[in-house]
C-alpha cells in the first residue's frame, strides 16, 4: 500500500515537473506546418469582409493612419515622414516587434515604439493606449508588411521575455482556471459555444474586431482573453502582455501578416 | 474626424448604369451598448446621407441604429452628365460629413444627329 | 392531480423540443406571412418578435402588397450580429413611368424596427442596393419597396444570428 502510494506520488511529481518545466523550452506544441491564421476559423462573411479591398471595415482606420503619417506634429513640427520617408519604407518593421529598445533595455511592442517616438522625437503629446490615433498609425505601419511572415528574435536580452511569455501561455489562471494553451493548443478547431476556437495567432493584429466595431490592438485582445477566463486584467503597458506577444510571434512563425484583418 | 472612401468605376460612358460604393467612417453608436465602466454610450447615428450631382439629389439613405458601424452603402446611378458629386451626411450630434468627387462621364461613341 | 418534478435536463429538453417543433412547423407552412407570424409564438423568453403586419403596415397602409420582383440576400447564418452584409436586387425598369421610389429594410426583433430607408428614382438606373446591418438575434428581415404607382413589393429572409448585436459584450 505504502509503496503504491509512493510510486504514484513520484509519477505525479515527475509528470508535474515535465509539464511545468518542459525539457526543451523551444518545443512547439503546434508544429510549423499545422499553423493556421484566425482567418481559417472565421466564417465566410468575415472572410469576405477581410478580402474586400475597398469595403474592409478596417480601411477607415488604415486611411486615417496613412494620413497621419505625413502630418507634422508637436514642437518639432515634424511628421513621421520627415524622418522615416515614405510609409512604404516601413515594410518589414512591424514583424521585428516586440523587440528590445536599445535605449531603455525594455521590451517594446510596435505601439510602444510609436508612442515613444512621438514623445521623444516629435516632441508631441503622448498618444494614450488604444486611442484612435495610435491604433490607426499602428495599422498603417503594419499594413506595409502585409504578406510578410511572422518572425521573432528570442535570444539575447529577449530570451527572458520569451520564456516568461511562454510560461504565461502555459499557466492556468483566473476563476475559470484556464491557460491559453488549454484552448488554443489543445482544442483549436473545436467549438466553444457556437464559435470554432482558433489557434490564437497574432498575425492579423491590429485588426477590426466586429464585436468592438473598431480596430483593436493585440494588447487589447490579450486583456480581453484575461476577461474571458475571469482573471485580473493587468494595467495597460504591462510587460506580461508584451512577453506573451513575443511568444506568440515565435509560436506563429511563418504566418503571413494580414492587414487590415477582420475577426468576429 | 469623419471621413469616407468612395469607389466608382474608373471609366464611365454616358448611358452606363454604374455602381457607387461608399464606406463612411462613423461609429453608429446605437445607444444600447455600455462602455467598460458600464455607462451607456450615447446614441449617435447618421440621420441621413445624400448624394447630389450638380445640385440634384440622386441618392438618399436614412439609416437608424440598425445599420452597422462604419456603414457601407452601395447603389447605382445612370450616367447622364459629368459634374460635381457631393456626398453629405448629418448625424445625431449635427456633425456634417462631406466627400466631393468630380464625376467624369465620357460621351457615347454613337454620334447624335445634329439638331437644327 | 399528480405533478412530476422535472429535472433541469428534462425541462430544458422539453422547451427545446417544443420550440423545435414550433419552428419546423412554422417554416414548413411555406408562405412568408405564416413563417413570420409563427415565430412570434415561440415560448422562449426573448425579445418579442413583431408580426408581419406590424412590420409592413406603417408603410404599406392600404396599398397593394405583393411578394415579387425583390430578391433579398443575407447570410443564412450570421457570424456576428454587429455587421451582417445585406444586398437586394429589384426587378424594375427604373423609367419615369415605372420605378422604385423607396426601399425599407425592416427587422423583426431589433429594438428599432426600421433599419434603413432608401430613396431612389429613374436616375438610379437600377434599384439594387447593398449595406451592412445589425441584427439583434435570430429573426426575419423584410426588404419592402415602394413602386412609383404607390403599390408595394417585398421579400423576406430568415437569418440565424449566433451572436446578437445589441447585447453588450465588453
Amino acid at each position: 500500500m505504502r509503496f503504491a502510494v509512493c510510486k504514484s506520488f513520484l509519477f505525479l511529481l515527475t509528470a508535474g515537473l515535465v509539464v511545468a518545466f518542459p525539457s526543451h523550452s523551444q518545443q512547439r506544441i503546434i508544429p510549423l506546418d499545422k499553423l493556421q491564421s484566425g482567418l481559417h476559423y472565421s466564417g465566410p462573411e468575415v472572410q469576405s469582409l477581410q478580402t474586400d479591398e475597398f469595403a474592409n471595415p478596417g480601411n477607415i482606420a488604415l486611411d486615417s493612419g496613412i494620413k497621419s503619417w505625413s502630418k507634422p506634429e508637436g514642437k518639432s513640427n515634424k511628421s513621421c515622414q520627415s524622418c522615416h520617408g515614405e510609409l512604404v519604407k516601413m515594410k518589414g518593421v512591424s514583424i521585428r516587434y516586440p523587440a528590445i529598445d536599445k535605449a531603455t533595455g525594455k521590451l517594446f511592442n510596435l505601439e510602444d515604439r510609436i508612442r515613444n517616438c512621438r514623445v521623444k522625437n516629435q516632441k508631441a503629446a503622448e498618444w494614450t493606449f488604444e486611442s484612435d490615433e495610435l491604433v490607426a498609425m499602428t495599422l498603417a505601419v503594419t499594413s506595409t508588411s502585409r504578406g510578410l511572415p511572422l518572425q521573432a528574435q528570442i535570444d539575447g536580452a529577449a530570451k527572458s521575455h520569451f520564456e516568461n511569455g511562454q510560461r504565461l501561455f502555459m499557466t492556468r489562471q483566473g476563476q475559470m482556471n484556464l491557460a491559453c494553451t488549454n484552448c488554443h493548443d489543445q482544442h483549436y478547431g473545436q467549438k466553444l459555444f457556437a464559435d470554432p476556437l482558433s489557434q490564437g495567432q497574432a498575425n492579423g493584429y491590429p485588426l477590426y474586431r466586429i464585436d468592438w466595431q473598431r480596430v483593436a490592438s493585440l494588447e487589447r485582445r490579450l486583456r480581453f482573453c484575461y476577461t474571458g477566463v475571469k482573471a485580473e486584467i493587468p494595467p495597460w503597458g504591462h510587460i506580461d502582455m508584451r512577453d506573451i506577444s513575443l511568444y506568440l510571434m515565435w509560436r506563429g512563425q511563418g504566418l503571413s501578416v494580414e492587414a487590415p484583418a477582420v475577426r468576429k | 474626424m469623419s471621413s469616407a472612401r468612395l469607389q466608382i468605376p474608373p471609366r464611365i460612358v454616358q448611358g452606363d448604369i454604374f455602381k457607387v460604393r461608399l464606406l463612411v467612417n462613423h461609429p453608429m453608436d446605437s445607444g444600447f451598448l455600455r462602455d467598460i465602466d458600464g455607462v451607456i454610450i450615447q446614441r449617435n447615428v447618421i440621420r441621413h446621407l445624400l448624394c447630389t450631382l450638380n445640385g440634384r439629389e440622386v441618392f438618399r439613405v436614412e439609416p437608424t441604429t440598425g445599420v452597422a458601424a462604419n456603414p457601407l452603402f452601395e447603389f447605382y446611378l445612370r450616367a447622364t452628365e459629368s459634374g460635381d458629386m457631393l456626398f453629405r451626411w448629418v448625424d445625431d450630434k449635427a456633425y456634417i460629413g462631406e466627400l466631393r468627387h468630380t464625376l467624369v462621364v465620357e460621351s457615347a461613341n454613337i454620334s447624335k444627329p445634329a439638331s437644327n | 392531480m399528480r405533478y412530476r418534478l422535472l429535472s433541469r435536463r428534462q425541462s430544458i429538453l422539453n422547451i427545446f423540443q417544443t420550440t423545435l417543433a414550433t419552428s419546423i412547423g412554422g417554416l414548413w407552412l411555406g408562405s412568408a406571412k405564416a413563417q413570420v407570424d409563427k415565430l412570434t409564438i415561440t415560448g422562449l423568453a426573448e425579445a418579442r418578435l413583431r408580426t408581419f403586419e406590424e412590420m409592413v403596415r406603417p408603410y404599406v397602409q392600404n396599398q397593394e402588397l405583393k411578394k415579387e420582383a425583390v430578391a433579398l440576400s443575407l447570410p443564412m447564418l450570421a457570424d456576428n450580429g454587429h455587421m451582417v452584409p445585406l444586398s437586394l436586387k429589384i426587378d424594375s425598369p427604373m423609367t419615369e413611368a415605372s420605378h422604385i421610389t423607396h426601399v425599407y429594410l425592416i427587422s423583426q426583433r431589433n429594438p428599432v424596427p426600421l433599419m434603413a430607408k432608401f430613396v431612389m428614382g429613374p436616375w438610379s438606373g437600377r434599384a439594387d442596393l447593398s449595406t451592412r446591418v445589425r441584427l439583434s438575434g435570430n429573426q426575419n428581415v423584410i426588404a419592402l419597396a415602394r413602386r412609383s404607382d404607390g403599390n408595394f413589393i417585398y421579400d423576406v429572409q430568415e437569418v440565424v444570428v449566433t451572436e446578437a448585436a445589441c447585447v453588450d459584450n465588453g
